[in-house]
């Protein structure tokens, strides 16, 4: 599997995923847009979105990079699938966990934090665990340095491809579209998601074994 | 789990002005109570198909397993604020009435999904765990929030302040508790609305249930004693920002009726009686920099009449006050409706310039003293009281009982209930020619529509 294609192909993915989902920011940043009547406020809601977004995983792909050091590769696979799977589980259960004290008037720091709780809450992060430990640096020799450079350009290119889709998604909802599009296209996909994550963790449980 | 499968649920729309292009309703529903609690209160499913041989005919009843809970006013567990981007769960049903008995405290859960015209009931909050989870007690008005299901509540469980709001898990139905951190100087509470796109909340203030439960207190009213204030808060942070005193001088300050769209900081707020003359008025509150400002801007008076056909809590006062006891705002923000349910007058103002209403129409009936009939039954008691204005604003439901206690003072011959529809005319004005009427051996109160009407709804985006 090493030296593969796939992960960064998972991970662009994934961030296309999170941008389309209105539930991650873009509807935000359309509905502050809309409050204010400037495109800016649409365009200027979108960093501190990325920014939470960028944080929630990196707080995953630092566990995973730290616990790389110490445990070997099949523990580390084995307590990724456990998460996994348990958080799948739970989402099954309690699909809804939106985050209290935030308003549509949050301002950048506010609006960074709720994008942060956002995507912890829907396991954003814990969904690239399996993706991080498919990279080729997990596969080879390598040292802590190597590994947390690779790990964090996984998460930016992650967080970018999420911001270029959420940018064209709110811009194209706010200018052309509007927001009737949320009637017909928010799909519910929270069922979809917990098995996604179910899946992945028993994908790879697989491979720890 | 009460989720719709693969879109949000096609009842819930972004923005007013969407909501304002929603399919005419076809099912009203309705609360009615027994004032004397000899037979159980319930909810009430009215035929308002125009196409419908039974228009304005019930159509279903499901009867409360309790008597004396005094139904009143009630909401969806869920509406269009689910929409909202910070707080966003689209693919919850609304299915779910929450209907408070004002009386006993309890608060039925009754499912709409399974055959709309005979909802079922499916759970019951006692007034026990509103009491230990939030300290209230006598909950009255249910509006959907994006994060939950925001009730008020008159006052303490012991029948004293302070009164306040509380919160309900809109998955579980579980109290989840006091919303206020921080109440600064608030008591008194009655009804409650927000402007979602200022994160700002607005309370009004009655009485509490010992003020009000026995029946208008004479002494307290002359004293002063009801509530005259507005409370502004903090939504998010729920913390009270600003006191907003009206002067003792007017009494009762109701029904809030916020601007639905969401990126106004505006309002209407009615008022029942004023000391000076009885007369009725309805003011506006707005954003004016950091603070809430409010101005008078509708004065209703007191019509003098011969003390012989007055009750005799008026005889001395030798007029019939207007009380505007229920104002509703259509969803474009361009009509307000008042119900005078003391002189059985009920009005409408263009209110485009919100500072500058325009009166465009107005009906009579009922009535303490004028009784004025509808061309489709007798002469009338009560008047119109609770109004109810359809999402594209063409149709408003109107009932005739105000509170048990309160009934008998105004009305003590007893008030003979109806509900009925009256249409709004475009460009202003208002018919009772193409509407409804009809009668309750019950006494009617609140009525919603299915799928949302003008007082029911939310929106985060204008």
């Amino acid at each position: 599997m090493s030296y593969s294609w796939w992960p960064w192909a998972a991970l662009v993915l994934l961030g296309a995923y999170h941008g389309v989902n209105p539930g991650m920011g873009w509807l935000f940043a359309v509905g502050r847009g809309l409050q204010e009547r400037s495109r800016r406020a649409v365009l200027t809601s979108l960093l501190p979105i990325a920014i939470g977004h960028e944080a929630s995983i990196v707080l995953v792909v630092i566990a995973v990079s730290l616990t790389e050091q110490f445990l070997p590769p099949y523990l580390i696979r084995l307590l990724a699938a456990l998460v996994l799977i348990s958080f799948g589980v739970y989402k099954l259960l309690k699909p809804r966990s939106h985050p209290g004290g935030f308003g549509m008037r949050v301002g950048f720091v506010g609006l960074a934090g709720w994008s942060f709780l956002m995507s912890t809450a829907h396991g954003a992060g814990l969904m690239l665990a399996p993706v991080l430990l498919g990279l080729p640096v997990y596969g080879a020799f390598h040292n802590l340095r190597e590994l947390s450079l690779q790990a964090v350009a996984a998460a930016s290119l992650h967080v970018t491809a999420m911001l270029l889709v959420m940018g064209i998604v709110s811009v194209v909802v706010y200018e052309k579209v509007g927001l009737g599009i949320l009637r017909r296209g928010w799909f519910n996909l929270d069922l979809g998601w917990s098995f996604v994550l179910i899946a992945s963790g028993a994908i790879t449980l697989f491979t720890a074994v | 789990m009460a989720t719709t499968l693969l879109r949000p649920d096609q009842t819930f729309y972004p923005s007013p002005r969407m909501a304002a292009e929603a399919p005419v309703e076809t099912l009203a529903y309705m609360v009615t109570f027994d004032p004397t609690a000899k037979t159980s209160d319930a909810l009430v499913t009215l035929d308002v198909d125009p196409k419908s041989k039974d228009f304005g005919k019930q159509a279903g009843r499901v009867e409360a397993p309790n008597k004396g809970d005094e139904f009143h006013h009630f909401g969806w567990n869920v509406c269009s604020s689910a929409l909202c981007p910070y707080a966003p769960h689209p693919h919850l049903e609304r299915r779910y009435l929450l209907v408070p008995g004002l009386r006993s405290s309890r608060i039925y859960v009754f499912d709409v999904k399974p055959n709309p015209k005979q909802p079922k009931l499916v759970h019951t909050i006692e007034a026990k765990e509103i009491a230990d989870r939030a300290g209230y007690s006598r909950p009255h008005t249910i509006h959907c929030g994006p994060d939950g299901i925001y009730v008020s509540a008159l006052g303490a469980p012991d029948g004293n302040a302070p009164g306040g709001v509380f919160v309900i898990d809109h998955d579980t139905f579980a109290v989840k508790g006091r919303w206020e951190l921080d109440r600064g100087p608030q008591q008194l509470a009655y009804d409650f609305w927000w402007h979602l796109g200022y994160d700002t909340a607005i309370t009004s203030e009655w009485g509490t249930p010992n003020m009000v439960e026995n029946g208008v207190n004479p002494e307290i009213l002359l004293g002063g004693g009801y509530g005259h204030k507005l409370h502004i808060w903090d939504l998010p942070k729920r913390r009270h920002r600003q006191e907003i005193d009206l002067g003792a001088e007017y009494q009762m300050v109701l029904e809030l009726r916020p601007a639905h769209d969401p990126s106004k900081a505006y309002g209407f707020v009615g008022v029942v009686t004023s000391l000076k003359d009885l007369s009725a008025s309805i003011w506006v509150w707005h954003l004016d920099g950091d603070t809430y400002k409010v101005e008078k801007v509708i004065e209703i008076p007191a019509e003098p009449a011969d003390a012989d056909d007055l009750p005799p809590l008026l005889k001395g006062f030798k007029a019939v006050p207007p009380l505007v006891t229920d104002i509703n705002l259509s969803l474009d923000d361009k009509w307000l409706y008042a119900s005078a349910w003391g002189t059985g007058e009920f009005l409408q103002f263009d209110v485009s310039d919100p500072f500058k209403p325009k009166k465009t129409g107005s009906v009579h009936l009922g009535g303490i003293v004028r009784k004025a009939a509808h061309p489709k039954g007798g002469p009338l008691n009560g008047g119109p009281q609770m109004v109810e204005v359809s999402r594209d604003g063409k149709r408003i439901y109107l009932t005739n009982s105000l509170y048990a206690s309160w009934d008998e003072q105004f009305y003590p011959e007893g008030i003979k209930s109806w509900a009925t529809l009256i249409t709004a005319k475009p460009g202003g004005g208002l018919s009772l020619e193409d509407g409804f009427f009809s009668e309750f051996e019950q006494r009617t109160h609140q009525i919603h529509l299915e799928g949302g009407d003008a007082s029911s709804d939310s929106y985060c985006y204008s």
